[in-house]
């Protein structure tokens, strides 16, 4: 799905149905096999329940990170993100914690950068208030995968308005109309 | 501090060879592989020997395994299974991720390499020919004394001309920029980086992360050993000669593209400092050659365009956590040299080389699945490595440049991978381990 023809084709709005496994074609990558790209970019819906009496511990979280962007806007640069929406919600008297995230980069391939990044941000500190969270996830990166595969639920439908562009190439569109815009203002 | 009598000398030194051998070995038996390894133990340099005696040595030894050697010598179940799953795995199961697929696939590959029967390599670097030969022979009576040991094959390794410098057949000057190991006494060249924690390199040692973990277990194997990424990697001296006269009229012309491609004038100039204009006397100067970064010296790829090998391998500033990607390279040329004035050949030449690093999957898988093969490396689109990437003839190669970039379409491959393994490289009390397994100690 990543053929340069469908990268250029951003001005046809498309949609992909996706199969129950996940993946439309079965290819490998370092830690199983790959999450496919869709015109709505790569992306995560992982959903774990929390530990009981923990929802208030991952809620706060949320103002952690909000401080931690406001401090240094390109703290999660590394995850390549376009948008990141955490949820809680309850099913039958238990909180579930949803984090989903669209980014650019196939998770599989910077796998040990984000675990990284989710050590240094505290991420991580939310995710220890799942159930099932490898206890020795600073040092077992092939654990802290396993979980983030096992809670993954996959898409079976992804939309995309301005299919197949990454973040970067959105920026540079907006930079090159604030050059013009900054051009024209110039000319006045 | 570094065990350096207990670590094997490939890992810690560079020794002044210009010729040399690896052979490939399979163990028919437990008994006689570890007779082998209790017998070839002798002649392996530790770092501390090698360092001693570098002046007058005028051999030196290396020996790995792989998951399916060390399991054909007897290690126990339990033990096997604390190996890393990618080792565990073999590099040819890997091979949609290394991007080992078409004319590069494990099923073309040569010497029995892809074969679940290769066990061990010995690795010998030779001062001369001589010696090299004196040391094959030496070896081969080792091998028939011992029922039950094979030769799957063997590759000889020969420095190309001009041997006054190390460089492979495409003529890049190698060796210019490796990583430096805290403790070791070397110093780092201005603008290497700090040196890094040992555990990026030797088993048992801290990492850029802290203490080591996951570790081979017993004990005794998981300490100064390593894992190596064996490579060996055809070059297509003629094609890539045909492709720098395709895109350059003038010899001037023809240096700037091949320089284009690496991210270095063949002399090892930097790009990045020598942007217009080769400078042989940069290229061969240590303290010089490797000062530079990319984010702030050259952000939008003018000198050294985005997708050039130099720039995916080693990405400096521009990339997360490298000091948690960095690999030690060894290894060296094989085949003969093409003159310049020849045209192709047929004769096969490349590197045979070995990455050197704690964590396959993390260091070596990740450059070749990433930095070499993944298309969309610095939103690139549709390339990957011109030099040791994938390369089936539909990618393009993009040259930044003012006002308008030159994009080649249709790079040919200048390398195809005719071979590969992982092996683990263990200490030198681990290999005394390995020659005495099943003697009662183990059960």
């Amino acid at each position: 799905m990543t053929d340069t023809a469908q990268q250029r084709d951003w001005s046809r709005p498309a949609a992909t149905a996706i199969p129950k496994e996940g993946y439309l074609k079965l290819e490998q990558g370092r830690y199983g096999p790959l999450y496919p790209r869709t015109p709505a970019c790569h992306g995560f819906t992982i959903i774990a329940k929390v530990k009981p009496g923990r929802e208030q511990a991952v809620r706060d979280y949320g103002k952690s990170i909000e401080a931690a962007v406001a401090g240094d806007p390109h703290c999660l640069e590394v995850l390549k993100l376009h948008y990141l929406r955490w949820v809680l919600f309850e099913i039958k008297g238990d909180t579930y914690f949803m984090y989903q995230g669209i980014f650019d980069t196939d998770f599989d391939k910077y796998t040990e950068d984000a675990v990284a990044l989710f050590s240094k941000t505290g991420i991580t500190t939310v995710f220890v208030n799942l159930e099932g969270f490898p206890e020795d996830w600073r040092t077992n990166v092939p654990a802290f995968i396993k979980f983030v595969r096992d809670h993954q639920r996959p898409s079976f439908l992804e939309y995309g308005e301005y299919p197949w562009v990454s973040a970067d190439e959105i920026k540079k569109a907006l930079r090159v109309k604030a050059a013009l815009s900054d051009m024209l203002d110039q000319m006045q | 501090m570094l065990a350096f009598d207990d670590i094997q000398h490939i890992l810690l030194t560079r020794v002044p060879a210009l010729t040399g051998r690896y052979e490939f070995l399979s163990f028919r038996n437990a008994a006689a592989g570890r007779a082998w390894v209790a017998a070839i133990r002798e002649k392996v340099q530790s770092a501390q020997q090698a360092r001693a005696s570098v002046e007058t040595n005028k051999r030196w030894v290396s020996v790995a395994f792989t998951w399916n050697g060390l399991r054909a010598l007897g290690l126990n179940v339990a033990s096997l299974a604390t190996f890393p799953e990618e080792f565990r795995q073999g590099m040819t199961a890997r091979a949609e991720i290394l991007g080992d697929t078409g004319a590069n696939h494990p099923d073309t590959w040569v010497g029995g390499l892809a074969s679940p029967e290769l066990h061990a390599i010995v690795i010998l670097f030779a001062r001369d020919a001589v010696e090299r030969e004196r040391s094959r022979s030496e070896h081969q009576k080792l091998i028939a004394q011992l029922n039950g040991v094979t030769v799957l094959s063997s590759l000889d390794l020969e420095a190309t001309p001009p041997f006054d410098y190390a460089h492979d057949h495409f003529g890049y000057r190698d060796r210019l920029s490796q990583p430096i190991i805290e403790g070791s006494g070397e110093e780092p060249t201005p603008g290497s980086g700090a040196p890094l924690k040992p555990g990026e390199f030797i088993l048992g040692y801290p990492d850029e992360d802290g203490p080591p973990a996951n570790l081979p277990q017993p004990e005794i194997l998981s300490r100064n050993g390593s894992y190596m990424a064996y490579r060996r990697l055809q070059e297509h001296v003629g094609a890539f000669r045909d492709f720098l006269r395709q895109h350059g009229r003038t010899p001037e012309e023809q240096e700037l593209v091949a320089a284009k491609l690496m991210g270095r004038w063949r002399s090892g100039a930097p790009l990045v400092l020598a942007p217009d204009k080769d400078d042989p006397a940069l290229g061969a100067d240590m303290q010089r050659n490797n000062d530079f970064n990319y984010k702030e010296m050259d952000p939008h790829g003018y000198a050294v365009p985005l997708g050039s090998h130099c720039r995916r391998m080693n990405p400096r500033d521009t990339a997360a956590n490298m000091n948690r990607r960095r690999m030690i390279r060894r290894g060296a040329t094989y085949g003969t040299h093409l003159p310049d004035d020849a045209s192709e050949d047929g004769v096969e030449r490349g590197i045979a080389a070995f990455v050197i690093c704690a964590s396959l999957i993390r260091q070596f898988e990740f450059a070749q699945n990433v930095w070499a093969n993944d298309k969309n490396f610095h939103e690139l689109g549709n390339e990957r490595d011109p030099i040791i990437g994938n390369q089936d003839g539909t990618l393009e190669y993009k040259i930044p440049k003012r006002p308008i970039r030159k994009k080649i379409t249709g790079l040919p491959a200048f390398t195809r991978a005719r071979g590969g393994a992982y092996f683990f490289l263990p200490g030198l009390k681990a290999l005394r381990y390995l020659a005495t397994l099943g003697d009662g100690r183990q059960s």
